[in-house]
């Protein structure tokens, strides 16, 4: 009997890292590191334990306490005594799913949220390759610029930014010889205003962060694709974008999150939903159907709904991911 | 004690109530006679001189009871809905006496946070003068929480000189109002003829109130909506009409709330405006400036006026004070016609006693479209918490807007609108 079959497996194990200085994330299939979890019994917990109760209280705890209300009826007259709390069970959701605006704003914040998280990606990169190509004075001048954009906060931004499109006095109208054109007035352009107010905000920490990304890569990788003749497209697309996974893959969730639960922007510039609502997103919807008026257990519900959009978007988002055979 | 982790998890999730939080306020059975009586006034733009007829008052409260102190706070009005639901919520940190928006009423006794005070007001001597639509402004399901502080109500701003230029004449008639206003507009496409906006609900009401409409009917102690009633229509089309070219582009004005219609008539922008009382100072402060008349709104047929809202705020007692009499006793010190005739001096707020009013009006030109407006007969909001919800939710604004811009006819838009509400008025029983 020879042992055929594991001699010929024992090569195939050892990986050749090709141009990579980073070490990749060991993948299960092949580490056969003892694992400390099994055996060990409640040792580990015991470690865990202060990281565990300060993460339950301070997330979970909350969590469950929305989940609790939103089966409430809750409102402000139970908040301070008025009426006796009642138990309505899944009568909050039924509320919010049996509206129909409740759909047609969901499905718009999906888009919306879609939309902005593209242009802030793209913005983001191109401004963070363009970083590493230009000189030390535009490159601080651009850095300020964003650094300025960032630290700005949402209301003075969208104000700002809506008075720049004021339809009488704002400065965008006289340059482009639109006379009284109002931006606000139509769904998509009204839309596409707060786009660029929600870009221009969130654009600097992804570029930023990409630009970190790219200073870590080593320069002899990005001589050696330079020297192959390839374009600055064919470099981000096959040796910068890659390399840039992990980073990219947080700035996309963390730019899915906000994007998903923009609030300010749309409050401010299109005056609480826009003209006959046609601007509402999520967040705004459910302040206005349910905090606004203290009704909690429907707010409660509808932020249920919104945790769980979240987390299914980005888990299908990290699936997908892992699909294409890459580890984060 | 090593309880394992997952376990005590669960161990602390079971010992968090079964049920969110809710606070035991309840009404307070003390009715202490001297002590600290705590006061929350709004503070308003300019405040000192509302703080001096206050500190008169006070001081002769605490004059005439001893062991008395009255402590005042004023709270500013942006964060007053988050101060008042910290004070229902405890009763601790909770004044005796508020003053809050009258459209306010309805909710907070249906929070459970104000007083039921019916027989004390019923045996005021004053009572007797106050205005019927005010006195409505502090009764909920028959009850009386609370004294009427001041009104405020709107009527038509003109531009005297527009009208003069133009030879026109100060509207008869809400038609006329309508022709008016597109005259100015082909005239002077520079200005707006009436500045309307789509989302000012109370510029809107008078048109609604004028052909004979309803908000909403009371039907036993709960609202039906009547917003899709044939007269209520009728004001609905009336008023969205305004919404074009010839008067005030829908591209424009779907989007104006109250502030930017007389932001607008201040800075020279229109020919006529829906404004209050209140507006006066924002008009004076503008490039409109002794350029301008008030009269009150027309109704349909000529000489009558359109019954217009009647805002205004109203102080009132909190359930869980510990000194349930003295308490009282200050809302009507605060509330009564000498506080209000001084009141008016000090800050133009309107009285809500009829009497007090008409001597004010007699002193003081400006306030005579105003004043008559309320004699003709002010309209309120359902006295239903309900009323909040479809505040809040732009149930009105949205109805409004779906007209002007085409979205869906008036039928329909109101159809809508009147489900939503009679939706928020089972909701809030």
């Amino acid at each position: 009997m020879t042992p055929t079959g594991v001699g010929a497996a024992v090569p195939s194990r050892v990986r050749v890292r090709r141009g990579l200085s980073r070490p990749r994330g060991g993948s299960r299939k092949y580490d056969a590191a003892p694992r400390p979890f099994g055996g060990a019994g409640w040792h580990p917990w015991l470690y865990l334990a202060p990281a565990l109760v300060i993460l339950g209280g301070l997330l979970l705890y909350p969590i469950y306490q929305l989940g609790l209300i939103s089966v409430f009826r809750y409102t402000q007259a139970q908040v301070s005594g008025g009426e006796p709390t009642a138990f309505v069970g899944v009568d909050n959701y039924a509320d919010v799913f049996g509206d129909e605006q409740f759909w047609s704003v969901l499905l718009a914040t999906v888009l919306f949220a879609a939309a902005c998280v593209v242009s802030t990606l793209a913005v983001g990169c191109a401004l963070a390759v363009l970083l590493t190509r230009v000189r030390a004075l535009p490159r601080l001048v651009l850095m300020l610029a964003a650094l300025g954009a960032w630290a700005t906060p949402a209301v003075t931004g969208s104000t700002v930014w809506l008075f720049l499109f004021d339809p009488d006095f704002g400065p965008v109208n006289r340059v482009l010889g639109l006379g009284d054109h109002s931006w606000t007035y139509g769904r998509y352009s009204a839309f596409l205003l707060v786009l660029l107010e929600v870009v221009w905000c969130s654009f600097p920490f992804v570029m930023v962060t990409v630009y970190a990304g790219i200073r870590a890569v080593p320069s002899e990788v990005l001589e050696a694709a330079a020297l192959d003749g390839a374009s600055p497209w064919r470099v981000w697309r096959s040796v910068l974008a890659p390399m840039l996974r992990p980073v990219l893959t947080v700035v996309t969730i963390q730019s899915v999150i906000w994007d998903f639960k923009v609030f300010t922007q749309i409050y401010v510039m299109t005056g609480g939903g826009g003209i006959a609502g046609q601007n509402l997103v999520l967040n705004v919807y459910a302040y206005q159907q349910a905090f606004a008026s203290s009704q909690y257990g429907l707010g409660a519900a509808i932020g249920v709904v919104t945790l769980l959009v979240l987390l299914a978007v980005t888990l299908v988002y990290l699936r997908l991911l892992r699909r294409q055979g890459e580890e984060l | 004690m090593k309880l394992p982790v997952p376990a005590f998890l669960v161990a602390a999730l079971f010992l968090a109530a079964c049920a969110p939080q809710t606070s035991t306020n309840s009404a307070s059975d003390k009715d202490d006679r001297h002590g600290t009586l705590r006061v929350w006034l709004f503070q308003e733009v300019g405040n000192e001189p509302k703080q001096k007829v206050v500190d008169s008052v006070v001081a002769g409260f605490e004059k005439a009871h001893q062991g008395t102190r009255v402590d005042v706070e004023y709270i500013p009005v942006d964060t007053r809905a988050q101060r008042v639901k910290a004070a229902f919520n405890d009763p601790g940190s909770a004044p005796d006496v508020m003053e809050y928006g009258n459209t306010d009423t309805a909710g907070y006794v249906h929070d459970g946070g104000l007083l039921d005070v019916t027989r004390e007001f019923g045996a005021w001597p004053a009572a007797k003068d106050t205005d019927p639509t005010a006195k409505q402004s502090v009764t909920v399901a028959g009850k009386v929480y609370g004294a009427p502080f001041y009104v405020g109500v709107r009527a038509l701003y003109y531009r005297t000189d527009v009208f003069r230029e133009l030879g026109l004449k100060p509207p008869a008639t809400l038609a006329e109002v309508a022709s008016t206003a597109r005259r100015i507009r082909a005239a002077r496409p520079d200005l707006y003829g009436l500045v309307v906006g789509g989302a000012y609900t109370y510029g809107a009401m008078p048109f609604i109130w004028a052909d004979g409409g309803e908000l909403a009917t009371a039907v036993g102690g709960s609202y039906t909506s009547a917003i899709d009633s044939a007269a209520a229509r009728k004001g609905i089309k009336q008023y969205t009409s305004l919404f074009g070219d010839d008067n005030c582009p829908a591209a424009k004005c779907a989007g104006f709330g109250g502030n930017d219609t007389v932001t607008a008539f201040a800075a020279g922008k229109a020919g006529m405006a829906i404004g209050g009382d209140f507006s006066h100072a924002a008009v004076e402060a503008g490039a409109v400036k002794g350029k301008y008349a008030v009269v009150p709104l027309p109704g349909v047929t000529a000489g009558s006026i359109a019954p217009a809202f009647a805002g205004g705020n109203n102080i009132g007692v909190l359930k869980s004070t510990t000194h349930r009499t003295l308490a009282v006793r200050l809302m009507e010190e605060l509330t009564s016609k000498k506080t209000q005739a001084s009141m008016f001096d000090a800050m133009g707020f309107l009285p809500t006693f009829t009497d007090v009013r008409e001597q004010v009006a007699a002193k003081e030109p400006f306030v005579k479209p105003f004043v008559a407006t309320l004699a003709a007969g002010a309209r309120f909001v359902p006295a239903s918490a309900g009323w909040s919800a479809i505040d809040s939710s732009l149930v009105l604004p949205t109805m409004f807007q779906e007209v002007i811009s085409g979205k869906k006819d008036v039928a329909g838009a109101s159809e809508e609108a009147a489900k939503k509400m009679d939706s928020a008025f089972g909701a809030a029983g």
